[in-house]
């Protein structure tokens, strides 16, 4: 009876007249790891945008770790430190260094002292492998290694959930690697993480279920090698067809 | 020897076009250079038109003939490319040279050469030229004002002070760097305050200002000695207990009568003038437009209707109305809302005035800053717990503020030449001692030399800031 | 409801309306004890003071109302005769700044860097007091062309005296919409059959011809009338006949002009600047003749950098024109908010009108530019 860190019920929202998502049911358990993928426009990056409350839903309850996003203020605070984001535009902070960038919220979040959040940033910039760039600013890094910093920041808050939206799509295909790497490892050690992402490969290899959405619904969801060898729903299989 | 073809110069006789057309232009310069320095005119043994228009004639027909292309002589190629390009660009240039050949004898000699300096009265200036003895002799009013003149020690001394105190953040340790925004923001201007507001002012007040400067000089001494828990209490308490003490238990008023300590004198701030005043006013509106500016652009992108829309209308109200309503509204309106017995001096209600209206400027110039942001890093922020004032704080505004410096210096430019207006409630800076200086009965008729000097003031002030603001601009742009 | 977003907003406008309650307060206790009464009805009463200038029939026995108009007609003059003039050097500067010509290029810096970097009422007072001051009599001022007159007193220019005006101005009216129509016209040939005429020589033509036409056969003459010097005393002087510009307003609008165009030129030059090279050179690649290059692709685009920050220094124009306090120009604020207001002592009434209507001027400019901002924004995803 593992516990249920994401429960969606019968989520609804609209931009303007524009419904985005539709009835949408989700429950994710601890330590899972879910890829979504889907056409463009299909409503993914709304999706986990709800779930830390980037964007707000009208209809349905979203619960995180057992707190029911609303619209109270302190709530979504203390929910977005639980949980890590990763973005497609990786939106490092230019005017902080590499270390600065991953210090900044476990200070002034948390009330870190500074000498145990620059231990903790090392530490995780050691695991993604730029631990050595820690003085540089973002504007003097590759592709690769910001969005490998901006997973080392998310991390230095030690959340429960990583959220990923599309973390390699504006990446040059060589760097797409060190950064899937990065993702692997903390796959590897336990974290739960929702990815959306194009990149089937890194499903297979340590998703545990595939959510397919289509114009704003989850269509088909499964385990991985089901979800590959069997797909069920003809938009699905389009889907696939189209992109493996 | 090709056939000369004067309408169509080429490289065939390149020696012979070179050399006439240089000598052709080099005359037209000559002419009018003797007849502007020298008032000789050799040409006029010609009917008067022609003398007239000769070397603007020649010149032309010189530059015609030196327009080779690719003539393989790099100065000539730069300059044809430059200066010769048609004939439209060989008039034009021909004539800003030939303006400023004949601008510069009577310039030079309505400036320097007839000009008088010497002396101390208006006899002394006998010369068409200017007189700069006026200058010379109003100088402390068009610096200071009425302020009296013994005085005005203060008013260098405050400066100099000032001065000293904001260069502190050259110096600064990297230790105490991080104190340096809040020693900007909120410790130098109390300072800056209490230097001007009682040491120039002068008067018992003064005693109050040298109180406060014991005090706070025996707490920081001490403060080094108390441990880090107790420092936020300490600066609070210590500091204004030692003030009363002073001022009550130590000194009293009878130690004054007794003619043991005196007072400086009292000076009215309406008596405060000339630069000196400008800096004042100035310094001060710079102070306080930013924050309110800041949190009026901060107000008008927030999500709560009633503070927007607050915003919004004091934005647009203080942009649609002209400052001279605005000083008009603080002399004559403002006395009306407040209670008969409450006095709030000309000074403070001029220096609050501008601040709100060039607030509602620098709030647009920030709110620009702010929307030019990408949405990510706001996202990013949010994404990690940050809630409202910490995501400002530390990640929107650092990085929006620097995109607006080149703006936020135009509204700072633009303060400071806003300021002679404050002479609608009476304040003089130096335009309005000039215009008092002016009507004196003994100085009339130098009007000119008056507006001049103030001129060449200003723009050395204003041309120095912009220049500043761009290199700065610059030194941002590439740190990035 | 949500305390934490209500608390905040309550606050704040508990605030403002604690502190507005408190001026009214006051005011109102000022006021009686003052004996003044609030209220618009002075505006009918009888203004007894006269303004040195004005467009309309004025003098001490008309209205405060009519006052107003007065000086609000005053500054609309000089704001149009400055904006006018600012344009016209604005971009002439604005392009030679553009020059190739090193010459003509740091000509115009230098204007822009001077003119801009002095503050205006300073200018307004040296063109006021220092170099009109320097004019000459008029007994001793030799005219210009024959007819201006250029003294200490005024510029002193011919009138015309007009026979059956309107009918000239029927003319023109009549010319512009012919022209409209025309171009109309015009521009549907042109999508239909691909024949293009000549709009612009036709336009010209139009204007020139009707209204040389209602001289001719619409019984309309203009006769001029010169100035011609009048004796008022042993040594003072004055023109008589023709239009008498006052000094007041000459060195308002000249400082006006001088100034604003500055920030007009630099407005101009970040629009051509802003139109990027390729653009040129792609027009020019598909045979475009280089004025059909810029009227079809460099200046639309250019316009659309150009006209928002102009039309925003029109408006500081406009506001600046207050500045007329100063030289004892009688435009709104000095008329009104001075004059009227020492006269009848109602400060926040008078303020209160003088404000808005500055208020309004600008409030509509920035609807305008709203709309037209909309209306012309290149299209985005």
């Amino acid at each position: 009876m593992s516990d249920k860190i994401i429960q969606i019920t019968e989520m609804n929202k609209w931009f303007g007249d524009f419904q985005v998502l539709k009835n949408i049911n989700l429950e994710v358990e601890k330590n899972k790891k879910i890829v979504v993928c889907g056409p463009s426009g299909s409503g993914k990056s709304t999706l986990i945008r709800c779930i830390n409350r980037l964007e707000e839903h009208q209809q349905g309850s979203i619960i995180v770790d057992g707190n029911e996003l609303t619209e109270d203020t302190k709530d979504i605070e203390k929910i977005r430190a639980e949980v890590g984001m990763v973005f497609q535009q990786f939106n490092l902070f230019p005017h902080l260094s590499i270390l600065d960038n991953c210090t900044l919220a476990p200070i002034w979040v948390k009330k870190m002292p500074k000498k145990e959040a620059e231990d903790l940033a090392l530490q995780h910039l050691e695991k993604v492998q730029i631990a050595d760039q820690a003085n540089k600013y973002p504007g003097q890094l590759s592709g690769g290694q910001q969005q490998r910093c901006a997973i080392a920041r998310a991390l230095c808050m030690e959340p429960k959930i990583m959220l990923f939206d599309e973390p390699t799509s504006a990446l040059d295909p060589e760097m797409i690697k060190e950064v899937l790497d990065a993702m692997v490892n903390l796959a590897k050690a336990g974290m739960t993480m929702i990815v959306v992402t194009h990149e089937m490969g890194f499903a297979k290899e340590v998703a545990d279920e595939v959510i397919f959405m289509d114009e704003g619904m989850i269509v088909e969801r499964a385990e991985t090698k089901e979800f590959f060898a069997n797909p069920k729903s003809d938009r699905t299989k389009l889907f696939l067809s189209q992109i493996l | 020897m090709n056939k000369l073809n004067f309408l169509q110069p080429d490289k065939n006789n390149f020696y012979t076009y070179l050399y006439t057309g240089v000598i052709l232009v080099a005359l037209s310069i000559f002419i009018v250079f003797l007849n502007s320095f020298f008032n000789k005119d050799i040409v006029s043994f010609l009917p008067g038109p022609i003398s007239f228009f000769l070397p603007l004639i020649l010149g032309f027909i010189g530059l015609h003939l030196i327009r080779i292309d690719y003539s393989g002589l790099r100065f000539l190629d730069s300059i044809n490319k430059n200066i010769n390009t048609n004939n439209f660009n060989a008039f034009l240039s021909l004539l800003i040279v030939f303006v400023v050949i004949k601008s510069l004898p009577p310039l030079l000699s309505w400036f320097i050469i007839d000009a008088n300096i010497a002396g101390d009265s208006k006899d002394v200036c006998t010369g068409s030229g200017a007189c700069w003895t006026y200058i010379k002799i109003w100088f402390n009013r068009f610096m200071y004002g009425m302020y009296p003149n013994p005085e005005q020690w203060r008013i260098n001394l405050s400066f100099i002070a000032l001065a000293f105190l904001g260069c502190v953040g050259f110096f600064a340790t990297e230790k105490f760097k991080k104190y340096l925004t809040l020693y900007y923001v909120v410790v130098y201007p109390i300072i800056a305050f209490f230097f001007i507001f009682f040491f120039i002012s002068g008067g018992p007040i003064f005693f109050d200002f040298s109180y406060g400067i014991i005090a706070a000089v025996i707490s920081i001494i001490l403060g080094f000695f108390i441990p880090s828990k107790f420092k936020m209490y300490y600066f609070i308490i210590v500091p204004i207990t030692l003030y009363i003490l002073l001022k009550y238990v130590f000194f009293y008023e009878e130690l004054i009568e007794l003619g043991k300590l005196e007072a400086l004198e009292w000076v009215e701030t309406g008596a405060w003038g000339g630069l000196s005043l400008t800096f004042i006013v100035s310094f001060f509106c710079l102070i306080f437009c930013f924050p309110i500016g800041l949190f009026l652009s901060l107000g008008r992108r927030s999500d709560f209707p009633i503070i927007k829309y607050i915003s919004i209308g004091m934005i647009e109200f203080w942009r649609g109305v002209p400052l001279i309503t605005v000083l008009f509204m603080s002399s004559v309106m403002f006395p009306m809302f407040l209670p008969e017995d409450m006095f709030i001096d000309k000074l403070v209600r001029v220096i609050i005035a501008i601040s709100l209206f060039e607030a509602a400027y620098v709030a647009e110039v920030i709110r620009g800053g702010l929307q030019a942001l990408p949405r990510g890093q706001y996202d990013a922020a949010k994404s990690l717990g940050m809630g409202y004032w910490k995501m400002h704080i530390l990640v929107i505004l650092p990085q929006a503020l620097k995109l607006v410096i080149p703006g936020i210096a135009n509204t700072f430019l633009a303060l400071v030449k806003d300021t002679p207006l404050i002479f609608v409630v009476g304040l003089l800076e130096i335009v309005g001692m000039l215009n008092l200086a002016k009507t004196n009965p003994e100085w009339l008729g130098f009007a000119m030399e008056g507006y001049v000097f103030a001129s060449v003031l200003f723009f050395i002030i204003c041309y120095a800031m912009s220049k500043y603001s761009y290199n700065l601009e610059q030194k941002y742009k590439t740190e990035r | 409801m949500n305390i934490k977003k209500i608390l905040p907003q309550l606050l704040t406008l508990l605030v403002v309306i604690l502190v507005f309650g408190f001026f009214s307060y006051n005011a109102q206790i000022n006021m009686e004890n003052r004996g003044i009464t609030f209220g618009y009805g002075f505006l009918s009463q009888e203004s007894s003071f006269d303004v040195q200038f004005s467009l309309i029939e004025y003098d001490g026995s008309h209205s405060y109302f009519r006052a107003y108009l007065v000086g609000l007609l005053n500054t609309i003059l000089v704001s149009v005769i400055g904006i006018i003039f600012a344009t016209i050097i604005g971009v002439v500067v604005g392009i030679a700044r553009l020059s190739n010509n090193y010459l003509i290029n740091r000509t115009a810096a230098v204007y822009v860097e001077f003119f801009r970097n002095i503050p205006l009422l300073l200018q307004i007072f040296f063109w006021y007091f220092a170099a009109l001051r320097a004019l000459p009599l008029p007994q001793d001022t030799e005219p210009m062309f024959g007819v201006f007159f250029l003294t200490i007193k005024g510029f002193f220019v011919p009138a015309f005296v007009w026979n059956n005006l309107d009918v000239f101005i029927y003319s023109i009216i009549a010319a512009i919409i012919s022209i409209i129509f025309i171009r109309i016209y015009a521009k549907k040939k042109q999508e239909n059959e691909g024949i293009q005429t000549p709009v612009l020589s036709i336009s010209i033509g139009l204007l020139l011809i009707l209204p040389i036409l209602s001289f001719l056969f619409g019984g309309v003459d203009a006769s001029v009338e010169i100035p011609v010097i009048k004796q008022l005393s042993q040594s003072g002087f004055t023109f008589e006949g023709g239009i008498k510009l006052p000094p007041e307003l000459i060195s308002l609008a000249l400082a006006l002009s001088l100034y604003t165009a500055t920030f007009i030129a630099e407005c101009v030059r970040a629009g051509v600047q802003g139109v990027s090279k390729g653009q040129k050179e792609a027009a020019a690649s598909i045979g475009l003749t280089p004025n059909q290059v810029l009227k079809l692709v460099v200046m639309p685009q250019a316009l659309r950098i150009i006209i928002p920050p102009t039309t925003n220094q029109y408006l500081n124009l406009t506001k600046n024109s207050s500045l007329a306090a100063a030289i004892a120009y009688p435009d709104l604020v000095l008329v009104f908010a001075g004059t009227a207001l020492m006269q009848t002592g109602r400060a926040i009434e008078i303020v209160s009108i003088t404000m808005l209507t500055y208020l309004s001027l600008s409030i509509s400019i920035s609807i305008f530019m709203n709309w037209y901002n909309k209306k012309i924004a290149i299209k985005e995803k």
